[in-house]
């Protein structure tokens, strides 16, 4: 790495953490620079979390605000949970950038901003009367660092034959570089990645080097920064970590599950933002056996699934909202068939189309009570990106003990957002073989097991079991069609019976922080990193508050009512708008305060810490 | 047990305990003994058979059947019986569907199931009606058919089955009907024998909604002269004495005498011969071909599916649990 000029080193200050936010135009390649500044912070041993925050539209219009494309990362020497709430740095590529995200800038924060992109067009683009640059406010607020990142690069790449409208293009790697001396970071793994990716365009690599150096040696010798930072890797467990995001963690750990349990996994999906990445994943793993399906549509890829899995295979299907709703009918095919399947639900912004690449947990109760009849299916929610590899871990183990369809309700912001990841060891994952039936002797394929009510899994191909599945009411035992009213109510509940008994699979649960208090507060799914930062600070801060986090939403955990009656208040902060309340509320009759955001971004830790603190005022 | 060891299968093998539930005087029974009986000559050990179906009169068949069965939900029969042949391509799958079932509701699935030319076999039952839900004009209904959902006639212009899968590129496309057993149990024979998506429509009388709906194609006086069998590499005779023909010209097909006939061509790649056969107006002088309009060899999705894990496995090495652990890029803390 290129160091200070040794007669006027610039001071290299110690940080805790950092929030950074870089935000641009869709084409600016932000996703990119985030993603890389993430890979090389990981690298050098920093805990960290990341927020990406897209556009739906592939390519807005140029220059506009609703065509700005951000990603927040947050590093750290400690451990972390959640990409922060306000960003210390501010890329802005562009006006539209600006106008976007000044808001949220630290007070006294660093805001670095493109000046070759602030021209009169972009400005009016952005609904600006004139340069915000030149608002004088704006340096009383904050640290500005303008410089012509357009200009830069392509001076940078002058020696390469690159035109200067694709020169241009390289601001981005030219703004990583100079975030990368600012933080004292090594140019090495992103020059690896590099090399990685351009190695059939040797000029575009080219270029894409000398940016990367240009920017790094502009913020060494411009003197544009005034100081010079260093976050030392954080003090994690030891191990082997690798930095994941959550679809990507979510597909391993179905790998993994189909090595533990014996089974090949199919995968039968329909692309949709945000769960399209688990189809991508998986198409990789094909050395594992394992099979992707693109089907014609959301319905066909479930019911691909099921007859996967009814041949032997785990069924897998992957989907956001609106394809949760298509597959409907399907799920309920698949408890009366009571075959193991795992349905992934990567919640977005709804109804309807909603708000595809925006976060939401709205689809709890649609994933509870979705389907037409008495139709209950375990749910399963991933509390972190990380946690996704164990989440699917234990839906997979759930479906094929109980022979029964699992949910898996991630979110957005779990499925895009990044964090270490400490991988596990082999010997370290407890195996779940799977074992088919293949005894004829006595053998009814509705013949439940004593203790988990599961009815045997009998392939075709294996002599003298044949049998016929199918959505009309079955017998119990024989499964043969039965319309009777008794047989019906006792198949309802034996049905209902069997996902109960899950429940006894579960650990106990763990709270954070005294057993009792106060105040409790309660979540599930992606809020877990927010929760957890606002209670860390209000227990440190000496209030009686602790957090459980569910990551069992049905069926509940038989432990939780006599939490839940520990705390004089709970509160259950989620991003719908109190879905887990009405549950918690109608199952256990306790008195909850509800606590919503639906707004496509997750709970910041600063609005839940303030919640909690209103009942200690 | 081998299966060389068990003794030759008989119809009976195929028939569960199960009291068949379909009105009396359907054409689905005369089917069910047809399947029943070809399912014991193909040589296949029983329990390799899967029978799949969707939703409607037709879908019940699966119950009948004693073979691996499953009864979905409506028009995504071909969709889980994919799912099925992917996950072991050893089993035998056919679905039974309806031209409700198959073309209404399950559009989707049955076109793409033909494109991605997965090896099932799909039989289609065409009643021109809806039967289970007593009796709405179908996607096969002719225009100005009087039903419970069109009383003043239906105004809809139907599809050609036969025409919309040779058109989604169907590798085998056949046709036959209820009552002509001997015949209908050569077309599944050879659906069995086609390496690839087979579709055969059959033509079924449901005689409570929509009675005698082919009799004019089918009426045992009339059906020698109505009805044209289309065999691969044969003269494209019909006739009681097989004394007619026909021979494509241009514009047209023209009617000529039996040593005029022409030579049926099912493997002719652009299927345009197939297309054109198939187009004709039941109404008029030319017959109403029946038979295997088309059978072409191509690559299935199943077999691709597989060739192409064995062929990346061979390339990286077969993943294990270690292997999928250590992978990408990590760091060591501690």
């Amino acid at each position: 790495m290129p160091t200070s000029p040794a007669d006027t080193p610039t001071p290299t200050l110690s940080l805790d953490e950092v929030v950074i936010r870089f935000a641009g135009d869709s084409g600016d390649g932000m996703q990119l620079t985030g993603s890389q500044f993430t890979n090389t912070s990981a690298l050098a041993g920093n805990d960290l979390a990341t927020f990406p925050d897209y556009p739906a539209e592939i390519r807005a219009p140029i220059g506009t605000t609703f065509g700005v494309s951000g990603f927040q990362l947050r590093f750290a020497s400690h451990s972390i949970h959640t990409p922060g709430d306000a960003p210390d740095v501010l890329v802005a590529m562009n006006p539209a950038a600006l106008k976007n995200n000044i808001a949220d800038l630290k007070a006294g924060g660093v805001l670095i901003a493109n000046t070759g992109n602030f021209n009169d067009k972009f400005i009016a683009k952005a609904g600006y009367e004139a340069d915000p640059l030149d608002d004088p406010t704006l340096e009383e607020q904050f640290t500005v660092v303008k410089v012509d990142l357009n200009k830069a690069a392509v001076n940078a790449v002058k020696e390469t034959d690159l035109t200067p409208r694709q020169a241009e293009r390289c601001k981005n790697i030219l703004a990583l570089g100079m975030l990368y001396w600012v933080y004292s970071r090594s140019l090495e793994p992103t020059e690896k990645w590099l090399k990685e990716k351009f190695a059939k365009k040797p000029e575009i690599l080219k270029a894409n080097i000398l940016a990367l150096h240009a920017g790094f040696a502009i913020a060494e010798n411009s003197e544009i920064f005034q100081n010079r930072y260093d976050v030392l890797p954080a003090d994690l467990d030891s191990g082997t970590y690798r930095n994941l995001m959550g679809n990507a963690a979510l597909s391993m750990g179905l790998v993994a599950a189909s090595h533990l349990s014996g089974l090949k996994l199919f995968l039968g999906s329909y692309p949709i933002t945000p769960a399209s990445d688990i189809l991508h994943n998986l198409a990789h793993y094909k050395h594992h056996g394992v099979v992707t399906f693109q089907a014609e549509d959301e319905i066909a890829a479930i019911t691909a699934a099921i007859g996967a899995s009814f041949a032997g295979s785990l069924g897998i299907t992957a989907t956001s909202g609106p394809g949760l709703a298509l597959k409907g009918e399907a799920m309920g095919l698949a408890v009366m068939t009571e075959l193991p399947l795992l349905v992934i639900n990567v919640q977005r912004g709804g109804p309807s189309t909603g708000m595809p690449t925006k976060t939401e947990q709205a689809d709890l109760l649609q994933a509870m009570f979705g389907r037409h009849g008495e139709c209950p299916i375990p749910i399963i929610a991933p509390q972190s990106p990380s946690n996704c590899f164990q989440t699917a871990l234990e839906a997979a183990e759930i479906a094929v003990k109980f022979m029964t369809p699992v949910l898996i309700l991630s979110d957005g912001s779990i499925a895009n957002g990044a964090e270490p990841f400490k991988v596990p060891s082999a010997e370290s994952l407890k195996p779940f073989p799977v074992k088919f039936h293949t005894e004829s002797e006595g053998f009814l394929p509705y013949q439940r097991d004593e203790e988990t009510y599961a009815r045997p899994w009998a392939l075709p191909g294996t002599p003298n079991l044949e049998h016929r599945l199918g959505g009309l009411e079955k017998s119990e035992t024989t499964g043969n069609v039965d319309y009777g009213p008794e047989n019906h109510e006792r198949m309802v509940q034996l049905r209902a019976d069997k996902v109960q008994a899950v429940a006894n699979t579960y650990a106990p649960l763990e709270v954070f922080g005294e057993k009792s208090g106060k105040l409790l507060v309660l979540g599930w799914g992606s809020t877990y990193g927010s929760i957890h930062g606002a209670v860390d600070r209000a227990q440190n801060s000496g209030h009686a508050v602790s957090q459980l986090h569910l990551r069992n939403l049905w069926p509940l955990p038989s432990d939780l009512g006599e939490v839940l009656g520990n705390f004089e208040h709970v509160l259950l902060p989620e991003m719908n708008s109190g879905q887990l309340n009405l549950l918690i509320r109608g199952h256990y009759l306790v008195d909850t305060d509800s606590m919503t955001k639906i707004q496509g971004r997750p709970f910041s830790t600063g609005e839940i810490l303030e919640r909690i603190q209103s009942y200690f005022a | 047990m081998t299966t060389e060891e068990k003794p030759a299968l008989t119809k009976k093998d195929f028939v569960t305990d199960q009291e068949v539930r379909w009105c009396p005087g359907c054409g689905d029974y005369a089917i069910l003994n047809g399947v029943q009986q070809t399912f014991a000559t193909l040589g296949i050990p029983k329990e390799e058979f899967v029978v799949v179906s969707g939703i409607g009169c037709s879908s019940r068949f699966p119950y009948y059947m004693d073979t691996y069965g499953f009864h979905t939900i409506h028009g995504r029969a071909p969709a889980l019986a994919s799912g099925v042949k992917i996950a072991n391509p050893n089993l035998q799958v056919w679905v039974v569907t309806g031209d409700g079932d198959a073309l209404s509701i399950g559009g989707n699935h049955i076109i793409h199931a033909a494109r991605r030319n997965m090896d099932i076999k799909v039989l289609l039952f065409n009643n021109r009606i809806y039967g289970l839900t007593k009796g709405q004009y179908s996607p096969t209904s002719p225009p100005g058919t009087k039903t419970g959902s069109s009383p003043y006639g239906s105004l809809d212009a139907p599809f050609n089955p036969i025409s919309l899968m040779l058109g989604a590129g169907a590798s085998f496309v056949a046709r036959a009907v209820d009552t002509q057993i001997p015949h209908l149990k050569t077309v599944l024979q050879a659906a069995h024998e086609h390496k690839g998506f087979a579709f055969v429509e059959i033509l079924q009388n449901c005689n409570i909604f929509n009675d005698k709906a082919f009799e004019h194609i089918t009426g045992k006086d009339i059906r020698d002269d109505r009805q044209v069998d289309l065999r691969p590499g044969q003269p494209m005779v019909y006739g009681k004495e097989h004394e007619k023909g026909l021979r494509f010209a241009h514009g047209g097909i023209d009617l000529v005498s039996a040593d005029e006939a022409q030579t049926w061509d099912s493997e002719e790649p652009a299927g345009s011969l197939a297309y054109r056969i198939c187009q004709g107006a039941e109404d008029a002088d030319v017959p109403v071909p029946i038979g295997i309009f088309r059978q072409v060899q191509q690559s299935t999705l199943d077999s691709a599916i597989h060739e192409q894990i064995q062929q990346i496995t061979d390339n990286l090495g077969k993943g294990t649990l270690e292997s999928l652990l250590s992978a990408g890029e990590t760091w060591q803390v501690g």
